[in-house]
């Protein structure tokens, strides 16, 4: 009983990729104790250009819900079900085990089949055939990390989504260039969409993954450009005089919320994208930035100096009165909303440092998740389970991600120049 | 630049392999999970990625400052239009005494020389979020603006940009770097 699905689709392709393998070290600093045992045997393959279970063991202890078993602990390294005696697996205090077998199926195709299996109840889980170009096996292996970490927590993946971040090459000289790229979620597979000589900053994922919005200085002033991923295209949607920064997608789609200081000081604009209509949501004399929207849309958060120290402020995106939310801390910047609109996720600072905290919008408690100096852009997963950030140490800008409950840490150290305000895409 | 479509048949089967035959489970996950595993593996928009875009920004490089062509004064460092630099303390806006009298000598040259443009550039130190240094650069920029304006330049004259904490004069993590990067720059534009 197999069924055949067979889906088209296009890629667009460039005969000039620049195809970098990102020089990346994921460290984990801290995990959950309670994390499962799991066991990911070594599929079997014929010379594949990706070990595809190395990756998705890779994937699966990144997400600090699981203890990978080393490879040399094994007692023994089975490819077929047949092949799997579930009392050593019993034996070995592993709650799962993965198999799986990978062969080329000639003209450039690969076959990948997989099995996890729940070791206690000698039962499988999941079973999954694929077939995979060899271009595609690295993100074929997310994809399964997804099913088996899905399978296993009940949340969505995060492994297959893509990351947008900003680098610096040559920092310390005035050859400095600076590079949008997005990645694979684990670093990989980096891709340089802008560049320019002049800073970029802001990047900021269309809520269907397809587009993203940054800040541009390239013509010495600030300017907020939409480009499309797919074609290279982009459009510029706001130049006015001043500050043109801190763009953010409404959950629809259809409007950017960004700061512009056109009028004098920096108020949240909110631009409709294909009438261009633009509406004054914020009308204080001081500060206000780094507008980001609620899940359904109905509010906004940003940061205001407007009681003399940057705080975070809600609106309704139809405009009204503004409400203060945080008064813990002198200093609280950059919030965004966690996916379910629970959690808010901020910069948070008492003078000294500034680290990433997470507010429980029902009682405003905030809860500091970081430990650093200097941390900042903080922003969720898709599935809420953890939030990437920026973070400095002893001069190297690195990208972290913690989990909202502070317990599993990790750094993703990239060895090209700085690295800074990552964003998860969809 | 022109793109290569390439049609990408991508096959997924499911099987139902042979370790377990005990639960119906098993064969309803396998069908969900399958048709999740196709809309999964097909995100066109991740492959549409394989396309450099570069955007030539200017190559020059550099704070664009055209002074030390316009007079051997800009260059004399007993001048005060050799300083084009003004310098912040934390989280302020406030021009400090010490710069008054640079602010003045510039302010002076412009309003004898008319037809001269400056850039003020704002910029901040690497703490606190990036957006908002960008917001305390403007007010710097803006600081400095105000009081050329009251000494009587006028505004056709200024240009206002913040480069926030983007553009540090100095790298570094510690006070000596970030008290050389809270500051304004005063660019003078070619004639």
């Amino acid at each position: 009983m197999s069924f055949f699905n067979k889906v088209l689709f296009l890629i667009a392709f460039s005969l000039f990729v620049q195809n970098s393998h990102a020089a990346l070290t994921i460290e984990i600093s801290e995990g959950v104790s309670s994390a499962l045992p799991v066991a990911i045997v070594p599929f079997s393959s014929t010379g594949a250009p990706v070990n595809i279970s190395a990756v998705v063991n890779a994937d699966l202890e990144r997400s600090g819900y699981f203890k990978m078993m080393a490879e040399q602990a094994m007692p023994s390294k089975p490819n077929t079900a047949s092949a799997v005696n579930f009392n050593e697996w019993q034996a070995a205090s592993q709650n799962y085990l993965v198999i799986g077998q990978l062969a080329d199926a000639g003209g450039g195709q690969y076959n990948i089949q997989f099995q996890l299996f729940d070791v206690y109840k000698s039962g499988q889980l999941l079973g999954y055939r694929m077939t995979s170009t060899a271009a595609d096996l690295r993100k074929t292996a997310h994809h399964i990390s997804d099913l088996i970490f899905e399978k296993l927590t009940g949340k969505k993946g995060v492994f297959s989504g893509r990351i947008a971040y900003i680098t610096t090459t040559n920092p310390a000289s005035k050859q400095q260039s600076h590079q949008l790229q997005v990645a694979d979620a684990d670093g990989f597979n980096p891709q340089t969409i802008a560049t320019s000589v002049e800073p970029l900053m802001s990047p900021s994922w269309s809520p269907d993954g397809k587009k993203i919005a940054y800040v541009s200085f390239e013509r010495k002033t600030a300017a907020i450009y939409v480009q499309t991923l797919a074609s290279g295209e982009r459009a510029r949607v706001a130049e006015f005089p001043g500050i043109n920064g801190a763009p953010a997608w409404s959950p629809d789609g259809t409007r950017l919320a960004l700061t512009l200081s056109k009028d004098g000081s920096p108020d949240i604009f909110i631009l409709n994208l294909s009438t261009h209509a633009l509406t004054k949501l914020t009308r204080s004399f001081s500060i206000d930035t780094e507008p980001s929207w609620s899940p359904d849309g109905n509010s906004i958060v940003f940061t205001s100096d407007r009681g003399g120290k940057p705080q975070i402020y809600i609106v309704s995106s139809q405009g009204g009165e503004e409400k203060r939310l945080t008064f813990s801390g002198s200093y609280n910047a950059r919030a965004s909303f966690s996916p379910d609109g629970r959690n808010l996720v901020m910069v948070h600072g008492n003078g000294n440092d500034y680290r990433i905290a997470v507010m429980d919008m029902s009682n405003k408690s905030i809860n500091v998740l970081t430990s650093g100096r200097s941390d900042e852009s903080p922003s969720f997963a898709p599935n809420g389970s953890m939030i990437l950030y920026a973070s400095k140490k002893g001069g190297t800008a690195f990208l972290s991600a913690v989990s909202i409950d502070g317990k599993i840490q990790q750094r993703l150290l990239f060895n090209s120049g700085e690295v800074r305000e990552p964003s998860w895409g969809p | 630049m022109k793109l290569n479509k390439t049609i990408i048949a991508l096959a997924i089967s499911a099987l139902v392999l042979s370790a377990c035959s005990d639960t119906d489970e098993k064969d309803t996950s396998l069908l969900d999970g399958n048709l999740n595993a196709n809309s999964g593996i097909n995100d066109a928009s991740t492959s549409g990625l394989n396309k450099g875009y570069g955007m030539n920004g200017s190559a020059m490089s550099g704070n664009g400052d055209y002074a030390s062509t316009l007079g051997p004064e800009f260059n004399d460092p007993n001048n005060p239009l050799s300083k084009r630099t003004i310098y912040f303390m934390l989280d302020s806006s406030e021009v400090m005494p010490d710069f008054i009298n640079v602010i003045s000598a510039h302010s002076q040259y412009l309003i004898a020389n008319p037809a001269q443009h400056i850039t003020l550039e704002g910029n901040g130190d690497e703490r606190g979020s990036r957006e908002y240094n960008i917001a305390l650069g403007e007010q710097r920029a803006k600081s400095v603006a105000s009081l050329m304006k009251a000494r009587g330049v006028s505004e056709s004259q200024l240009n206002i940009v913040s480069y926030g904490e983007e553009k540090p004069a100095v790298l570094g993590n510690n006070e000596a770097a970030w008290e050389k990067n809270r500051r304004v720059e005063v660019a003078y534009q070619p004639r």
